[in-house]
């Protein structure tokens, strides 16, 4: 071991001609830290995507690459012709737009009207309470909202006994309300967590705005409406941009715990589709082209919502 | 006149005050027990006689207070294998993804690191590019993952934004304790340790707790890569093929635990109150955890958006 100054020239002479191999053996202990995680991305996230000429073969399962039968688009059209297809679309679609209509705009309220609140224990505990379900697997949730919507659950008890319904409403059972008790269950489980991100931007707001307003007369809504609010705009337009562009990014997990044989047809999104149609029974092709067109859409709604955003708010999102 | 006017004024404002916070006290409270009346209620049916419960009418407290259905669960093997399993893989799980995460962002902290750019751009852009589920599944069965323990661990060992959250949070600190610790000698691996490591273990504790969290409620790929395996079979699994039970009404084949049920003690535990216990069993060990961490998370996942 060099005495300290010793090893300092040492180190600035190194920096003098420094080639290639010298960075290496100096940072050898960095390369070692991270090259390992590089192979293992590499090898879990980057070579699937070699996977995708399945979806331009005849795959056949076995078979070397080389001999696989090419065939161009023909899934693709098989795909867009398939009428399956255009309902997980449309499902798909209805459960991300009422998602954004209410997951998006519900947290924001939960934010301002808990910004109101003086009493810090209790807003404490209301916050400690809200975030819990985020915490849960969809699994839980799932039982958790069997249990709750059931024919002879808790809020078919309630609306009974206040006689604003005369038999038990069929929640789970019906096609037309899976929507929705998917929409309800997302809002239930992620309101507390998503208004985090409001109640930070809340909290970094100029309090002397509100002392200004309060010297102007202005009353606890409109506070909320003219300061609040506005304060906490650009981080809205941040969070709804990104939101956009995750649209067709759904998932499966909530629609496929909560679906059953009598709702499917409005509760299968497109990686159901994918997941039932493609590997439960076997058609690789056919699946891998519709992750494919899934990605593509998302990549083309991802720029075009960053590109909207540097126009508007100035900030990217990519 | 003027002084009237006043004080009238400050009526009117002190009784709009007073009728806000009602309002807003009140839809806090109720949606606190919108949130937690399903647990309290799920809570109550397992602890209940399950021919009790047919009758209905059960909310928060149990009427014929019973561990029965608890005794039950836990007399069925593959429950125990569950637990087992879940404990195991979100032990190891959380271990290894925290320390491959923190080496990853400990480099690319380092703004002398001469790939620095190359390895944050290829984590990076997983964060935008996925292949999708098909050639993910090829991938595991090509590479012998399936019915293999480390599908659980592989796979997600790194998710790129808890790389991110770190990074950035090592780059606030400052500098200079790593210079002098350089200066004393130390190589980068005991800076990453002894030095930058422990300075970040709020961020740490955010991140190990969201990655246990994953692991501890994953399905997903139990039932895709080794539902045929019943040693690997985890508690979230067990829960959602009640859960698929319940929702085919269907006839329950000879291996599941509502045959079971049905066959042995019938009379004594309901397929309905085994599901609520199933649902607190698999709930209980976030309830444990999750007041300890709660200031802890805010604080980390605030500071990771910010500086996203």
């Amino acid at each position: 071991m060099p005495a300290n100054g010793a090893h300092l020239v040492k180190t600035s002479s190194l920096k003098k001609h420094t080639s290639w191999w010298a960075t290496v053996v100096n940072q050898r202990y960095l390369i070692l830290m991270s090259f390992p995680f590089v192979l293992w991305v590499i090898v879990f996230r980057y070579l699937p995507l070699w996977g995708w000429t399945m979806a331009f073969q005849d795959y056949k399962p076995g078979l070397p690459f080389f001999q696989q039968k090419w065939v161009g688009l023909k899934y693709f059209i098989i795909l867009f012709e398939d009428p399956k297809f255009w309902e997980v679309m449309r499902n798909t679609l209805a459960m991300s737009l009422l998602g954004l209509a209410f997951g998006f705009t519900l947290p924001i309220v939960l934010a301002l009207f808990l910004n109101e609140i003086r009493h810090m224990l209790f807003k404490r505990v209301i916050q400690t309470i809200t975030y819990l379900p985020h915490f849960l697997s969809w699994v839980i949730v799932a039982s958790l909202v069997f249990q709750m919507l059931g024919p002879s659950g808790p809020l078919n008890e309630f609306l009974l006994s206040l006689g604003v319904v005369k038999e038990p409403v069929p929640f789970l059972t019906k096609p037309h309300y899976f929507w929705w008790v998917v929409t309800f269950a997302d809002v239930w489980k992620e309101i507390g967590w998503n208004s985090i991100i409001f109640l930070a931007a809340i909290a970094g707001i100029d309090p002397e705005l509100y002392e200004a307003a309060t010297m102007d007369g202005a009353g606890r809504f409109r506070k909320m409406w003219h300061i609040t609010l506005p304060g906490i705009m650009p981080t809205v337009i941040v969070i709804l941009i990104m939101s956009i562009g995750n649209l067709i990014n759904i998932g499966f997990e909530k629609q496929f715990l909560l679906r059953t044989p009598l709702t499917k047809e409005y509760a299968d999104v497109l990686d159901l589709y994918v997941l039932d149609y493609g590997i439960g029974s076997g058609r690789y092709a056919l699946g891998t082209a519709a992750g494919i067109f899934k990605s593509v859409v998302s990549l083309i709604l991802l720029f075009t919502v960053n590109r909207l955003s540097k126009k508007t708010t100035g900030m990217r999102v990519l | 006149m003027r002084s009237v006017g006043v004080k009238d004024y400050y009526r009117r404002a002190k009784l709009g005050d007073t009728l806000f916070n009602a309002f807003n006290y009140t839809a806090m409270i109720l949606l606190g027990i919108a949130t937690l009346y399903p647990f309290l209620n799920v809570l109550a049916i397992s602890l209940n006689d399950s021919v009790d419960t047919v009758r209905g009418g059960i909310t928060i407290f149990p009427r014929k207070f019973t561990l029965e259905n608890y005794a039950y669960l836990f007399s069925y093997p593959s429950v125990v294998r569950g637990a087992v399993m879940s404990v195991l893989r979100t032990a190891v799980g959380t271990v290894t993804g925290l320390v491959s995460t923190a080496m990853v962002a400990y480099a690319i902290s380092r703004k002398d690191f001469f790939a620095r750019r190359f390895v944050t751009g290829i984590f990076v852009m997983t964060m935008y590019i996925s292949a999708g589920l098909i050639p993910d599944y090829m991938l595991i069965r090509s590479l012998g993952l399936i019915n293999n323990f480390l599908v659980y661990i592989l796979p997600g060992l790194i998710s790129a934004f808890n790389v991110i959250v770190l990074r950035s949070y090592i780059e606030g600190l400052p500098y200079e304790l790593q210079e002098s610790a350089k200066i004393d000698g130390a190589n980068d691996f005991v800076i990453f340790s002894r030095v930058v490591m422990p300075l970040c273990l709020p961020v740490l504790a955010t991140i190990a707790l969201f990655i246990a969290v994953g692991h501890w409620n994953s399905w997903f790929d139990t039932y895709l890569y080794a539902s045929s395996n019943k040693y690997l079979t985890t508690l979230q699994f067990e829960l959602q093929k009640i859960l698929t039970n319940v929702q085919s009404q269907a006839a329950a084949s000879a291996q599941d635990i509502y045959s079971y049920a049905l066959t042995e003690q019938a009379r004594r535990v309901s397929p309905e109150s085994i599901r609520m216990a199933m649902t607190i069993v698999a709930t209980v060990p976030i309830l444990c955890v999750y007041p300890f961490l709660q200031k802890y998370f805010t604080r980390g996942l605030v500071l990771g958006a910010l500086k996203q």
